[in-house]
């Protein structure tokens, strides 16, 4: 590990690209259930 | 909120994820999310959890875009109050632009999830909350009157009607009983606060009621404001929505809103105004009371004393 990536800088910017990656991957995991709970119904009358 | 900081060799210093964690105001946002959620468990429509939680994420995450927000345009009097001086902003921990965008990106994509994955109707509500909070009260009313938090208090008042309105999909007369509770609880919760606050506020030229018109007034406005709060709490249980629990937790936390009220508007020590720091604690307490027995009945399914309702509209 070089100075530059172990400086309470780089570890502050890791520390907040790890956030956002876990909020990323939250959104996506929530807009992709919100999307199956609201086609569900249209899925199935589709189907009827 | 206290986070841990680097510092870049020129002085500058890093934010860290907690800093912008503080910018949400957390505390506020969980009593708006706990008033929501009470909202949306009252309303006559059963609401499948997905949605639920989308909708409480929204409102939480609106909640929090109004605090960045208010914190990046009241940035300038944050620094000349001690109660607001270690925010992050004042701090120099996070830039007033960066707070901005942060705020709007956040307020942006709380309205366009409720609008895509609840309803529009719970989303306008939530744009009309940031808005009114943002625009309303704090680069309008905060600054200009003694009432900024009688009329800017609505904004806080509204996520029972924006829970109602995402289970819902329409308003009715009840949940705005819900806000009128808060909305007449905000005022006397403030200025309890600003009552052992107003050097903070007078340094900062914000016009609170004790600042503005003096303590001898704010005190009296307390009092009256309880007086009428606490049977506005006790409705809920005459139209259907509390039950026994609500009734009792109005009726004593309610008599116990109005008592330290008199013994604000009674209190003779200016200096440390421990009667004031007292009722504020108690309001908190008060609301939370009133929306956890609300939730609770809820839940459990306790019937409400009365069933009279005021019906809805769409």
């Amino acid at each position: 590990m070089s100075d530059e990536e172990g400086s309470p800088e780089a570890r502050e910017r890791r520390r907040r690209s790890i956030a956002i990656a876990l909020v990323l991957a939250g959104l996506a995991i929530l807009f992709f259930v919100m999307t199956i709970v609201r086609l569900q119904g249209h899925v199935t009358a589709f189907f009827q | 909120m206290k986070a841990a900081t680097a510092t870049l060799a020129s002085g500058q210093r890093v934010a860290s994820v907690g800093n912008y964690l503080a910018l949400l105001k957390p505390r506020v946002m969980s009593l708006v999310v706990f008033t929501g959620l009470a909202g949306m468990l009252v309303a006559p429509t059963a609401i499948d959890p997905f949605t639920a939680f989308t909708a409480l994420l929204c409102i939480a995450a609106g909640a929090g875009a109004s605090g960045a927000l208010n914190m990046a345009y009241d940035s300038d009097i944050d620094q000349l109050m001690t109660r607001t001086a270690t925010r992050p902003i004042p701090m120099g921990r996070i830039a007033r632009g960066d707070a901005l965008g942060f705020g709007w990106t956040l307020a942006a994509g709380s309205l366009a999830v409720m609008a895509l994955f609840v309803n529009l109707l719970a989303a306008s509500l939530l744009a009309f909350t940031i808005g009114f909070y943002v625009f309303v009260y704090t680069l309008w009313l905060k600054r200009r009157t003694p009432q900024n938090i009688v009329i800017g208090g609505l904004a806080g008042a509204l996520p029972p009607a924006i829970g109602w309105a995402a289970a819902a999909g329409s308003l009715a007369l009840d949940p705005l009983v819900l806000v009128l509770i808060i909305f007449l609880w905000t005022p006397p919760h403030f200025w309890a606060l600003s009552l052992y606050r107003s050097e903070d506020y007078a340094r900062a030229g914000v016009p609170m009621l004790p600042v503005a018109r003096g303590k001898k007034a704010a005190r009296r406005q307390i009092f009256a404001y309880a007086l009428v709060l606490a049977p506005t709490g006790l409705v809920p249980a005459f139209i259907g929505l509390g039950g026994p629990l609500y009734a009792a937790a109005a009726l004593g936390f309610g008599g116990w809103f109005v008592f330290d009220a008199w013994l604000v508007m009674r209190e003779r020590d200016e200096t440390q105004e421990p009667a004031a720091r007292r009722l504020f604690g108690v309001s908190i307490l008060y609301l939370f009371a009133l929306f956890a027995a609300l939730i609770i009945e809820h839940l459990m399914g306790v019937p409400p004393v009365a069933t009279l309702s005021f019906g809805g509209w769409a």
